[in-house]
């Protein structure tokens, strides 16, 4: 009988499909998911489309072309020496270089720094959350020491980090992760304490199943939604503090366009050009407010219980 | 209650020992010897090695370690290699401005914010509500230095109503020592009051559901008595928590915002020293911040007793 379906399968099927559709149908219809998720999306495409969008090499610069105002017409000088037209949408800075360029590559960085330290702080939270919740003679230790980690604000362990280090993309990176472990390793912590007394984590330790497969298998996937919601706000903040760590002239080196450098070469001559620090601030402004948004709305749906909290 | 302080100061000493141990490590297991810092490029191997014994860097990790939270027990940070002082002296010397810029943004934040919170909570879902949760979520988001820009150009700049930058001591006088503190503290504030409106906003929403208040307004008390003295006093404990918390987040904003204003305190004390690749000053900068840090969570842990009498430990 190929054309009859064992009844069971198409009723989980259909509660699949209704979980789903009704997810995406909650997504769709809160505006906080879909504001912020256009607005990333948009930077994410101007980060990848940034040497079509009518862009110079953000690095070259022409003595002739220097503190021109936004809009301005000028020159600039490419890397044969030959010298081409060029407008300035958002002026030039001290050395003549294109602002516009600057904060269009600047975006890269910025996406790519909040990226990757979610990325890093989740996966190392994660492990070391896992660990503390399930091995327990590990989590006393574990713990104590997240506590003194907490203990000492972020921006100072990232900057001091980034100074002893000597910037690089991958050293700013770790160092801006690494203050945002121990709220990953407290929750998925806590996580697991509760999760861990699930009947179905019961079932599963009685049937002998092997520990790494419980805790990857079991219970890492129902820590899923306040993971990516928590991850969505250290990418936030991940691009402020990678901004603010430019700013402070002790992030990445002053020849990678980012938007906390162009900021921090900008404020020396604020008084007279200001849009040296404005447009930079206001796509850095723009970008975390994004993703900010995305997080609250995706807090909303996909982990109501959270949303009670603040 | 004396058991309490003693069980909670016994818990807050492994903190700060973890701290101690963490900030000692962080410094002394990364590359770049101090030694050939401090002595510069024109010396020879000799006066290197030399400058090494000098400053212990000869012994154990273990001894080193013993040696300096001995020192650190007594008070002694050590002696800064670029300002060619003790640590201890250069802290006490930079930490009026900060102080000064804290404490006014604390209590300008704490002024705004709890009342907005509770007013939200009281008509939630209103204009006024609306309005303060996009606040809060713009709040978040602005960095710090941009909204000191733009505040520098409205104000100072463009209607020159203040100063631009810099820091004037109490002891010059009281109106220019405020007056070059009114823009930093409002810079500084913003992402503090977001912070605390919405908790406050939470949790006085949360007590406002509560049977008693039903009870307070049934026995017709007046509504400003059954929101303040009812619904806020019993929303104290989140919120006064939240403004501990929100310590670390001043202490980022600190060295960010003194650097926008030109402000000689303990935030650009910290930029100047890593710049500088001082590693006593940095190390004591760090360390103190994050003992002044945890002091003040513990203070806000006493405080419980104060706030909520059915809190018996």
């Amino acid at each position: 009988m190929p054309h009859m379906q064992p009844p069971e399968i198409s009723a989980e099927a259909a509660v699949a499909a209704h979980i789903k559709g009704g997810l995406w149908r909650k997504l769709r219809g809160n505006w906080a998911v879909m504001i912020g998720g256009t607005v990333l999306a948009l930077l994410a495409l101007i980060a990848v489309a940034a040497p079509w969008l009518g862009t110079v090499d953000p690095t070259l610069f022409d003595p002739a072309s220097r503190d021109l105002l936004p809009g301005a017409s000028g020159e600039i000088t490419d890397l044969d020496g030959e010298t081409i037209a060029h407008k300035f949408l958002m002026g030039s800075d001290g050395f003549g270089r294109d602002i516009y360029s600057r904060v269009i590559y600047g975006t890269r960085v910025s996406l790519i720094v909040g990226a990757a330290v979610a990325l890093v702080a989740l996966v190392f939270g994660v492990s070391c959350g896992l660990a503390a919740g399930y091995i327990r003679w590990l989590d006393g230790i574990m713990m104590r020491i997240m506590d003194g980690v907490m203990a000492i604000p972020g921006i100072l362990i990232a900057i001091a980090l980034v100074a002893l280090w000597r910037a690089s993309l991958a050293t700013v990176i770790i160092a801006i992760a690494i203050p945002e472990i121990p709220r990953v390793t407290r929750l998925v912590r806590s996580l697991v304490l509760s999760i861990r007394e699930e009947p179905y984590v019961e079932a599963a330790v009685s049937l002998g199943t092997r520990t790494l497969k419980i805790m990857f298998g079991h219970i890492l996937p129902n820590t899923m939604a306040p993971l990516i919601v928590q991850g969505t706000y250290i990418c936030a903040s991940a691009i402020l503090v990678e901004a603010i760590l430019s700013f402070l002239g002790v992030g990445l080196p002053t020849d990678i366009p980012t938007w906390g450098n162009i900021m921090a070469e900008g404020r020396v001559q604020f008084n007279d050009f200001p849009h040296n620090v404005f447009f930079p601030g206001v796509f850095l402004a723009l970008t975390v407010l994004a993703i900010n948004m995305l997080g609250d709305g995706l807090r909303d749906t996909l982990d109501p219980r959270m949303s009670k909290r603040i | 209650m004396f058991n309490f302080l003693a069980r909670r100061l016994a818990a807050t000493l492994p903190v700060l020992l973890i701290v101690a141990v963490l900030v000692f490590l962080m410094l002394r297991l990364t590359p770049g010897d101090p030694a050939v810092i401090i002595a510069g490029d024109a010396a020879n191997p000799e006066q290197v090695a030399q400058i090494r014994a000098g400053l212990g860097l000869d012994r154990s990790i273990v001894v080193q370690f013993g040696i300096w939270l001995g020192n650190l027990l007594t008070g002694n940070l050590g002696e800064s290699y670029f300002f060619k002082m003790s640590v201890t002296e250069l802290i006490a010397h930079r930490i009026e401005p900060t102080l000064a810029l804290s404490l006014c943004t604390i209590v300008l934040s704490v002024l705004v914010s709890v009342p907005l919170g509770v007013l939200a909570a009281w008509r939630q879902g209103g204009w006024l509500d609306r309005a303060l949760m996009g606040f809060s979520v713009l709040g978040f988001s602005i960095p710090v230095f941009v909204l000191g820009y733009i505040l520098i150009y409205i104000v100072s700049l463009k209607l020159g109503w203040l100063p631009v930058q810099g820091y004037v001591r109490m002891a010059d006088g009281l109106w220019p020592f405020l007056r070059h503190l009114i823009l930093p503290s409002i810079t500084l504030s913003v992402i503090y009051i977001a912070l605390i409106a919405r908790v406050t906003r939470a949790a006085v929403t949360e007590t406002l559901a509560e049977d008693y208040i039903r009870t307070a307004r049934a026995k017709g008390l007046p509504e400003a008595r059954v929101v303040i003295h009812h619904a806020l006093a019993n929303a104290a404990v989140p919120i006064v928590t939240v403004i501990g918390i929100g310590i670390a987040l001043l202490i980022g904003g600190v060295v960010v915002t003194e650097t926008v204003y030109a402000i000689p305190g303990l935030g650009r004390l910290t930029v100047d020293a890593v710049l500088a690749r001082d590693f006593p000053t940095v190390q004591g900068v760090i360390l103190f911040f994050s003992f002044v840090y945890v002091l003040i969570n513990l203070l806000v842990d006493l405080s419980y007793l104060f706030f909520d009498p059915r809190i018996r430990y």
